[in-house]
């Protein structure tokens, strides 16, 4: 297992340094002049060769590189364009906001998905399944905004149960929870549709094999025959699809802020469009690319833990 | 999907299963009904979607406006058909070019090997696995937006898959005795690949594009509703959805009604691709 | 005087249903195994060989198979109509099944001895260690070397040879008086396929089971039966012992399988039988084998042979030869 997990970190160097590469191609290379796209083409070109100068972009472009590199490597990830501070910093100010509400829907999808993909998988071509694959597919239809805005209209204004903009005090749980309530339950119907698709076709393809065969041939029991073989090595791509999920995850997230004007990533990826904080942006931009390649490098790491003919290869 | 299987069994009697399958003839009848309304839009209901009236300002369905208007007293249904066909248009034309440039990839990653291929696909699995909103919304923000731009944003959140599916049988294939006796006969690289590896691949890229199509669609719904769509006046779905979440708690209508018709259109695509992947690969078939 | 047979098979007709439509994969099949006894079926794929033995077992694809009529005895009871909690305390404990791939056979993320300590505990309530310690025991009796290591090991840690004895110790774990065994030795190296053999044989005689032997291999019949039924489309098609099934074949098809068998004492040209073994949907009217049969007289054609008893023990589904004495 350990050699396992070496191999694994290992790759996962070389693969940041390709995705840094091209973050930092798709922020100074593609923009063709950013100082341009910061400032607008009606600024004066004194203002834009000052900004040219204050970001570093008048020099060669390896240099740029370099630094660019040289500043991910020591955990700067730049200075907001707007307010000066740190990129960093304001990342971890709204973090908090965005764990929450990332791990309450993840929990609520995983809790609701798997056992309704499982219920239909068994039940396969009966009424529960046919329901089940409709509100799979309904809810992977619905934009993420879409069914926001629902949830808002009916349970927020029209109903009036969960506050309508959802600012929590951090501190007072209860209220904390009213504020989380919507926009995890919209981010985990999501998830749910997604997981429940998976988990039922998972269930399915292990429903079919042989040493479930086998398992009955033993006596042991329906129920014991479900629980111990099929559902345990049903679960197995479950865990790895949950992982690649988690850029959608973060989209709907994004998505769900914004409509329920809750703070966190989302409300800073908006403010930095809508301001032009460019630094902000790409600052922003390392930061998803490098959690991404670690959530992967964790999520086969996890795999790995789960299903022992990854580790023993 | 093994490659040998593609070859060996290729998918005949795709179009019998797919007849047989009551929800993908039903995602079938909505796509074609949703183009239809968007490439007659301006026959089936001959009202201007972009011209105001300052009188009949955020007025609730009517006979003379069966979905009401909007704030700028533009009729909805107007600009939910014109909406439709912008949406669509970039959708589609992101899809192709994702197809083409993915696909190119997908081959010559596959084909090539070695330590090309390895950098190729550990790019395409952060490619793969990155939010698309926040690419998209990157690359947008980079570029600016307008409808070309737009493509290629989306256009470069649907690279991966098409890479993907194009590079895994050529990997099988490439290998085969016939492309070997190929090369011995001195034909090209090209050639041998665009005769041989291709027609094989065709199915595959087929049923993703059309699984990728709705993503698409609802991408571009998102960017828009961000702001970072096609600049208004035009209407696009996302932008009709933003500008009713703007004036949500005066007349919710105008949100709900493009936020349906996007519902309804990656509903119906998302039945089309799933039909389509069960009749071309009955591995996976849900009978 | 001989005593009952452990299992007894009467008129069993198995149907499948195929693109919606229910054909008879198995056909009145009668078939009786005694205690010690190895009973070999033996037929080309699709002859209906495995459906017999998962239909004893009960575990026919729910959606697509059903036992349409027949019945089974095992041990003077009747298992067709049993419920799944019934049959659930039958299998593994009164009859047990191994299967042709051990690879597949074997659930991958569970320890072998789980595995096997799992049958134990379902049908001997002994708690965990003793278990662990009597499942132990098992995999020593089917001589996997180390046995105390390798219960820890996952399946795809042993190698083919190893897999199907763990399969073989699970089947055997509660001394059932029944084993089922579809085709276990045909995914082996030969070599390793004598050894697996030679321990069902020992393994036979010690716990005096009556063992149903699935195979298409002639070779391994010869080597391990008693008694041999020869399935054909569905049907049983003769049945005899093994010596006189060798040396006088009764029914064409078996004849014609002899015949097209390499052999070391006889050179010259391999005979296949002509033309291909009809699917269920094309079951005609007559005699199955009867398009291919050189034998064939008007009658094969348009009445079903039953199955004739031409001497004590000895049966022949045959219009021409069933005759005959």
């Amino acid at each position: 297992m350990g050699e396992y997990l070496l191999r694994r970190l290992a790759l996962a160097i070389p693969t940041l340094l390709l995705t840094m590469s091209m973050v930092f191609i798709l922020a100074r290379v593609v923009p063709g002049d950013p100082a341009l796209v910061i400032l607008g083409d009606q600024a004066s070109l004194e203002a834009l060769a000052a900004l040219r100068e204050k970001l570093g972009l008048d020099r060669p472009l390896h240099l740029q590189y370099f630094d660019f590199l040289a500043g991910i490597l020591q955990g700067d990830l730049g200075r907001s364009l707007v307010t000066g501070k740190s990129v960093w910093l304001e990342l971890l100010s709204v973090l908090p906001y965005t764990i929450e509400l990332t791990l309450a829907a993840i929990l609520l999808g995983v809790l609701f998905g798997v056992p309704l993909g499982a219920y239909a998988a068994v039940h396969r071509n009966q009424w529960p399944d046919t329901l089940t694959r409709l509100f799979s597919l309904t809810g992977l239809s619905f934009p993420a905004f879409v069914s926001a805005i629902l949830l808002l209209l009916v349970f927020a204004i029209e109903l009036r149960w969960f506050p309508v903009i959802s600012a929590p005090k951090m501190d007072d749980p209860l209220d904390r929870l009213r504020h989380l309530a919507l926009p995890a339950m919209n981010l985990g119907l999501l998830m749910t549709a997604y997981v429940t698709r998976v988990s039922r076709a998972s269930m399915l393809n292990v429903l079919g094999e042989d040493y479930v065969r086998t398992a009955r041939a033993k006596g042991i029991g329906a129920r014991a025959v479900l629980w111990r073989h099929a559902l345990r090595n049903a679960m197995i791509p479950v865990a790895t699809v949950v992982g690649l999920y988690l850029g959608t995850m973060i989209g709907n997230s994004v998505l769900t802020e914004i409509v329920f004007n809750r703070p966190g990533l989302g409300k800073l990826i908006l403010g930095a469009l809508n301001l032009r904080d460019y630094t902000m942006l790409q600052g922003l931009m390392v930061f998803f690319a490098g959690f991404i390649v670690l959530a992967n490098a964790a999520t086969d790491i996890a795999y790995g833990l789960i299903d022992p003919r990854v580790r023993y290869k | 999907m093994s490659a040998t299987t593609a070859v060996a069994q290729a998918p005949q009697g795709w179009v019998r299963r797919f007849r047989n399958n009551p929800t993908s003839l039903v995602g079938l009848a909505i796509f074609l009904a949703v183009i239809l309304a968007a490439v007659f839009a301006p026959w089936i209901w001959p009202v201007d979607p972009l011209e105001q009236d300052v009188v009949e300002r955020l007025v609730g369905p009517s006979l003379a406006h069966p979905l009401g208007t909007d704030s700028f007293g533009r009729d909805v249904l107007a600009r939910l058909l014109h909406a439709g066909r912008i949406s669509l248009l970039i959708g589609i034309s992101s899809i192709a070019l994702a197809m083409l440039v993915g696909s190119a990839i997908g081959i010559a990653a596959g084909y090539i090997g070695g330590w090309f291929d390895a950098m190729v696909t550990s790019l395409l699995d952060v490619l793969l696995s990155f939010p698309t909103l926040l690419l998209g919304l990157m690359v947008v923000a980079m570029l600016g937006s307008s409808v070309e731009n737009l493509v290629l944003a989306i256009a470069l959140t649907e690279l991966a898959p098409f890479a993907r599916v194009a590079r895994a049988p050529t990997i099988a294939l490439k290998n085969r005795d016939f492309i070997e006796a190929g090369r011995a006969l001195g034909f090209s690289d090209l050639r041998l690949v665009v005769v041989h590896i291709i027609p094989n691949l065709i199915s595959d890229v087929i049923v993703v594009a059309s699984l990728w199509l709705a993503a698409a669609i609802r991408t571009e719904a998102s960017l828009s509703f961000i702001g970072l769509g096609v600049k208004p006046p035009t209407p696009t779905w996302g932008g009709m959805i933003r500008e009713g979440f703007e004036n949500i708690l005066d007349a919710p209508w105008l949100a709900v009604a493009p936020g349906l018709a996007i519902l309804i259109t990656v509903l119906g695509i998302n039945l089309l691709g799933d039909g389509l992947r069960d009749a071309i690969d009955p591995k996976v078939r849900n009978d | 005087m001989t005593e009952a047979p452990i299992l007894e098979i009467r008129g069993l007709s198995v149907e499948f249903r195929s693109e919606g439509a229910w054909h008879a994969a198995v056909r009145g099949v009668d078939l009786a195994i005694q205690r010690n006894q190895t009973h070999a079926i033996v037929g080309e794929s699709g002859s209906g060989k495995s459906v017999t033995a998962l239909a004893v077992m009960g575990l026919l694809p729910q959606q697509s198979g059903r036992i349409q009529s027949g019945s089974i005895m095992l041990e003077g009871r009747e298992l067709i109509g049993l419920s799944e909690q019934v049959l659930d305390k039958i299998r593994g404990k009164q009859v047990a099944m191994i299967f042709q791939e051990p690879m597949t056979a074997l659930n991958p993320t569970m320890p072998v001895g789980q595995q096997i300590a799992e049958a134990v505990r379902a049908h001997r309530c002994c708690d965990a260690s003793s278990a662990w310690n009597e499942a132990q025991r098992m995999l020593d009796l089917v001589r996997v070397p180390s046995a105390a290591q390798r219960m820890r090991d996952y399946p795809h840690q042993f190698s083919g040879g190893m897999r199907q004895r763990v399969m073989i110790a699970i089947a055997l774990a509660c001394q059932p008086r029944l084993l089922l065994a579809d085709e276990p030795t045909t995914a082996l190296d030969v070599t390793i396929q004598a050894q697996v053999l030679s321990l069902i044989e020992d393994l036979k005689r010690e716990y005096g089971l009556a063992v149903m032997f699935i195979t298409h291999n002639l070779g391994v019949v010869a080597l391990i039966a008693d008694c041999v039924s020869v399935m054909y489309a569905g049907e049983i098609v003769e049945t005899a012992s093994v010596n006189e099934l060798f040396a006088a074949p009764k029914h064409p098809y078996t004849e014609a399988l002899l015949a097209s068998m390499p052999r070391v004492d006889r050179d010259g040209q391999l005979e296949p039988i002509g033309g291909i073994v009809p699917s269920i949907r094309e079951i005609g009217a007559g005699c199955t084998f009867a398009p291919r049969c050189a034998l064939a007289i008007e009658r094969c054609h348009s009445m079903r042979p039953p199955l004739m008893e031409v001497a004590p023990e000895r049966t022949v589904r045959c219009w021409v030869r069933g005759v005959a004495a």
